[in-house]
């Protein structure tokens, strides 16, 4: 293990965590975007939309990250019509061709997420507030909405985490992210594992922070869920 | 019965696993020099020259496929015995493994759009395999210049083709061959010099085999003296291009 190749070259991961932290962050919050209102059409069940997020949703999650990738990178770029279109100057870029796929795939997870956290709101809650007189508008945005995202914490906060390590396939297209760097440097110093190992420790070491974060979000937002849990904290004591 | 013959396919795999005398790590993406073909297998000039070498040392010789940036570690983790890749002779790669004398020698060019030149390419983007001496090149001779790296050479073409870099750094006959005689080339020309200068492109590509295995580089070298001499290489060489690449 030849450390000081790694330390010498640490601008160079610098910047591949950057690069991976930009595309994994954007990504999250343009395909939460997407999710918050497919997801709540996809549990109305609203007629022509839904179906349309269904196969969107379908699409995303039915093929591999590398492959959707691959396609709208190298696939789009093969038609006279795309590169002669107004979406060239975009599409052209690695960089937005990885933005633009990552968001319509963390989407459709995220759409599924916040589908499911919607389905199983206790009616009880919706019918509380309705019992106050407030509109369908105003129980979705007031209840049904900040209900939801609570209980989809712990679910959301795996696909941050997923996001997070499927952004490497950006490392194909020319990108110079996290894994793209560890790749430099062993093609660099003809090296087989320095640069990978690098990279699996910069990758853990932001999964641990996310893994914090959405733990004290979780213990902040889900406190109201979590009223048994006094109760076995104080056993588990007491069968120590 | 069953378990039986599970034990003894297993026993018949790893036997060919390890029947051959040398494993020889190929690229397979670098036409015409390594490509896959549509059934997987890997064809081209690297190939036919490792096996004529192969027959003349009276070696069994299996190709193994592998990444380029790869190719260096995996002869060193010993997943092969040599490698037979278009790589150059260069000092920075003596000094992790050696060479046999070279077999090819052909050398570097730009290429782009028609109309192009050496006095545009300031400021432009020119795509490049990671971990060549193309990419060395580049980073020595001309810093004003956006780099973009590939992991395959034939990703840089596909990239040339869509438009996203203005210019490629290869190897002459690999960019002809690969690129510039193909559809997806037309419209697109070499220009600038023919780049060959010894600090970065070495001497002509070799076969790498770990240091210290001298009768291995040896018997590689000597094999490679014996089909210029009995005309195998040149039947070879005429099956792919027009001219002898051997170079003087």
């Amino acid at each position: 293990m030849r450390v000081e190749l790694v330390l010498e070259n640490w601008q160079m991961f610098a910047e591949g965590v950057w690069m991976t932290l930009q595309l994994t962050g954007l990504s999250l919050l343009i395909g939460f975007c997407i999710a918050l209102p497919a997801g709540i059409v996809r549990a109305r069940r609203v007629p022509v939309l839904s179906p349309i997020i269904n196969g969107y949703v379908y699409l995303f999650r039915g093929t591999p990250l590398l492959v959707q990738l691959y396609l709208v990178y190298y696939g789009l770029s093969q038609f006279e019509a795309v590169r002669e279109s107004f979406a060239w100057p975009v599409l052209r870029e690695a960089y937005w061709c990885a933005l633009i796929t990552f968001s319509l795939n963390s989407g459709a997870y995220a759409t599924e997420i916040i589908r499911g956290a919607v389905e199983t709101t206790p009616e009880g809650e919706l019918e509380g507030a309705r019992s106050l007189g407030l509109s369908p508008g105003q129980v979705t945005r007031l209840v049904l909405i900040p209900s939801a995202l609570r209980r989809a914490l712990p679910q959301y906060g795996n696909e941050v985490v997923f996001m997070l390590h499927g952004s490497v396939v950006a490392s194909i297209i020319t990108l110079q992210d996290i894994l793209g760097a560890g790749r430099t440097l062993n093609a660099r110093y003809y090296l087989a594992y320095e640069g990978f190992l690098t990279a699996a420790a910069l990758y853990m070491s932001i999964t641990l922070c996310l893994v914090l974060v959405f733990r004290g979000l979780e213990r902040k937002y889900l406190a109201h869920l979590d009223i048994q849990a006094p109760k076995a904290k104080k056993m588990k004591f007491a069968l120590r | 019965m069953k378990p039986i013959y599970g034990a003894l396919m297993l026993v018949s795999f790893a036997g060919s696993a390890i029947a051959a005398d040398l494993n020889i790590c190929v690229e397979g993406a670098y036409p015409p020099f390594s490509y896959t073909t549509d059934s997987g297998a890997v064809e081209g000039f690297d190939i036919e020259i490792a096996n004529a070498l192969c027959a003349e040392m009276g070696k069994s010789c299996e190709m193994v496929k592998t990444d380029w940036d790869g190719i260096i570690p995996a002869l060193l983790e010993r997943k092969c015995d040599a490698i037979i890749a278009s790589m150059s002779i260069t000092d920075e790669r003596k000094k992790v493994i050696d060479f046999s004398t070279k077999y090819y020698n052909t050398p570097a060019k730009f290429a782009a759009k028609e109309g192009m030149e050496l006095s545009d390419l300031e400021g432009k983007t020119v795509g490049v395999q990671r971990g060549t001496i193309h990419q060395d090149f580049m980073e020595g001779e001309f810093s004003g210049v956006e780099l973009k790296l590939y992991g395959t050479q034939d990703e840089a073409y596909l990239d040339l083709s869509a438009g996203r870099v203005d210019a490629i750094m290869a190897d002459s006959i690999a960019t002809l061959d690969g690129f510039l005689k193909t559809d997806a080339g037309a419209g697109f020309s070499f220009f600038g010099p023919n780049y060959s200068i010894p600090q970065y492109h070495g001497v002509g590509a070799g076969i790498g085999v770990r240091q210290g295995e001298e009768d291995l580089r040896n018997a590689f070298s000597h094999a490679i003296g014996v089909i210029r001499g009995t005309g195998q290489y040149q039947t070879i060489n005429e099956k792919y291009f027009d001219f002898d690449i051997f170079g003087g």
